[in-house]
């Protein structure tokens, strides 16, 4: 019992970390009408950026998270205006072939650079402390992931209902033609938007980074994960994709805690589940 | 008489027939003068060619963005190696099974996906694929994570080495001509003209009386099938199929949306060329590894950017030939054919 309590806390906590995989796919989507196939792979790049900054060349992490959240926001602003601009209009085809195309570009370049071994990010002493309450212990590292992932939610809820820039963004994403009647540069918008989301990929990466091992080919299974807990909680909701990273999280827990090889699976079936009996999502349906 | 009329040949439409018939010929005639090492390069392009041309009708007319083909790919693979190797069947009928089997199979995945629309059920498809494979990977039957063997005892009754590679590439042959009849007769028929309809405006299409669900799930029935007779012929060529193997989106997805992409999709031609340049690049470049994997994304890439019709596309613009003619022209009647 303690032990079905301890992973179903486990799978809660991860749910913050896979609620960090949504938002930024959620937040593309919901601006550009994009579902950008390169996501998982963005968000492995990140971590092999922060491999590269913490292990390779021995910076410490604090700095490393300085170099690479504006490098993943930079990397998207340019993705963005550079090439996926481009593909962006009535036909859902070319972002998807386009971004599709990224995917295999950018696991085939970090399997040349970095080879396709095992990697993981050693975040010493806090990875192995727990929290004991009663029966239950929680990893202050899993605790600490779960903050962080709420904090960045909260952050993106403030910045789209209290600021300029959400309120651009906002604009933008209900009609970017009126949006651009009314003198909003969209293309920048589109490029911004891209900037933050990946930021979030960013902050996902690293925290994702120490918490399991991972190798260039990792991208699709975050994609996947992110993609479900987009769906699960309701297409462009903000705090749905919380909700929904728990669910699938607790999902898998609760899989894994019955036989650890249907894990993956369970969430899944899951996912498939509520599709088939909730369309718009847990928290979806007041549109 | 004066008046007008519409027909869709044009004058060299006479020889084209009667070429056709020639290339088929001489494809069926293949193990004559070919080795074994060409026999399999042919039927792995035939299987290609099949996926591709379905990948086209699904995304280039339907409007079908699935990329959780090797769903279908993988289940009639390893339907093959239930149906002709463990349990005997005849060869054939357990290929067309095993294209009934992937439809079957595709009937309750479509009513789960056609939920989600466009860039959505992409991902979605790939979900179902994920769980296909995961779910083949627990069970004991069919081999669980190492996979099948194909039973020797069972593949020798198919004829030795050389005899089979014949009889695998005649099936083959057979899928990819199945496929491209299908589509070709499918689109010429009241069905494409609601296809190319909702290719070209959805909500418009629907508006006019068009079932747009219903046109989708027909076309990705037919296509789970051919995926499902591809996987079967492939993989008996191996004789050896894993679950990674069978359900790989690099392998049976995203090769064939390279395929099509380069030949130009919506032109069923498109998918001819588009194998025959991606198995020539193959050829050439695999040595690279991950090099020549960058590459073809780059090229597709660019080749959406600044050639979005494709190969043939761009043919078609400058000359309007078609192998397959789709379109239609106004001819003044007693003058003939123009």
């Amino acid at each position: 019992m303690t032990e079905l309590i301890n992973s179903l806390a486990q799978g809660v906590l991860i749910g913050g970390l896979y609620a960090l995989f949504a938002a930024g796919l959620s937040l593309v989507f919901g601006i550009m009408r994009v579902v950008n196939l390169a996501h998982g792979d963005l968000i492995v790049t990140g971590s092999f950026m922060t491999f590269a900054t913490v292990s390779m060349l021995g910076l410490p992490l604090w700095l490393a998270v300085l170099i690479v959240l504006p490098m993943m926001g930079l990397l998207g602003y340019v993705l963005q205006r550079g090439l996926l601009n481009h593909t962006i209009g009535t036909d859902v085809l070319p972002p998807l072939l386009v971004t599709f195309g990224i995917s295999i570009i950018l696991q085939n370049g970090l399997l040349q650079i970095f080879t396709a071994d095992n990697r993981k990010l050693d975040f010493g002493a806090i990875e192995v402390m727990s929290l004991q309450m009663g029966p239950v212990a929680m990893g202050w590292y899993a605790i600490l992931v779960f903050a962080v992932a709420v904090a960045t939610i909260y952050g993106l809820q403030f910045l789209s209902y209290r600021t300029r820039l959400g309120r651009v963004l906002r604009a933008t994403t209900d009609d970017p033609e009126v949006a651009r009647v009314m003198g909003v540069r969209t293309d920048h918008v589109f490029g911004i938007a891209m900037a933050i989301a990946l930021v979030i990929c960013g902050i996902a990466a690293i925290l994702f980074a120490a918490w399991t091992s991972f190798t260039p080919l990792s991208g699709p299974s975050r994609l996947l994960i992110a993609f479900e807990v987009v769906v699960i909680g309701g297409i462009g909701s903000i705090w749905g994709t919380l909700a929904g990273g728990i669910t699938l999280g607790v999902a898998q827990a609760l899989g894994g805690y019955l036989d650890p090889a249907w894990q993956t699976l369970a969430g899944h079936i899951v996912f498939v589940i509520i599709l088939a009996l909730r369309p718009a999502g847990i928290l979806g349906g007041r549109r | 008489m004066s008046g007008y009329s519409i027909t869709r040949i044009s004058r060299y439409h006479y020889a084209v027939g009667p070429a056709l018939l020639l290339v088929l010929a001489a494809l069926i005639a293949l193990p004559g003068f070919a080795d074994k090492a060409t026999l399999r390069l042919a039927t792995e392009m035939a299987g290609y060619m099949a996926l591709a041309i379905m990948w086209n009708l699904l995304a280039g007319y339907a409007g079908v963005m699935s990329i959780g083909q090797q769903a279908f790919v993988g289940a009639g693979g390893y339907a093959i190696f239930m149906l002709a190797g463990s349990a005997g069947l005849p060869l054939i009928p357990s290929v067309v099974a095993a294209g009934v089997i992937a439809a079957a199979l595709a009937i309750p995945v479509g009513y789960i996906l056609f939920r989600l629309n466009g860039a959505y059920f992409a991902i979605g498809s790939w979900v179902i694929a994920e769980i296909f494979l995961l779910i083949t990977a627990q069970s004991d039957r069919l081999g669980a994570g190492s996979g099948l063997s194909f039973p020797t005892a069972v593949a020798k009754t198919f004829g030795k080495s050389d005899e089979r590679a014949a009889l695998f590439w005649w099936i083959a042959l057979a899928v990819a001509v199945v496929a491209i009849a299908t589509a070709y007769l499918w689109l010429r028929s009241s069905r494409g003209l609601a296809l190319t309809a909702m290719r070209d405006d959805e909500s418009a299409a629907a508006g006019l009386g068009v079932d747009v669900v219903r046109n989708k799930f027909a076309v990705f029935l037919l296509a789970a099938a051919i995926a499902g007779m591809v996987g079967a012929v492939l993989f008996l060529g191996k004789l050896r199929i894993s679950p990674t193997s069978a359900y790989d989106i690099n392998e049976w997805t995203a090769s064939i949306i390279f395929i099509v992409v380069i030949g130009g999709i919506g032109r069923l031609e498109g998918a001819i060329i588009g194998t025959l340049v991606f198995f020539g690049l193959r050829s050439y470049l695999a040595d690279f590894g991950s090099y020549y994997l960058m590459a073809l994304g780059v090229i597709a890439i660019v080749m959406m950017l600044k050639m979005p019709k494709g190969l043939w596309g761009f043919v078609y613009d400058r000359t309007g030939i078609e192998i397959f003619p789709m379109r239609r022209n106004i001819v003044r009647s007693g003058e003939g054919r123009p």
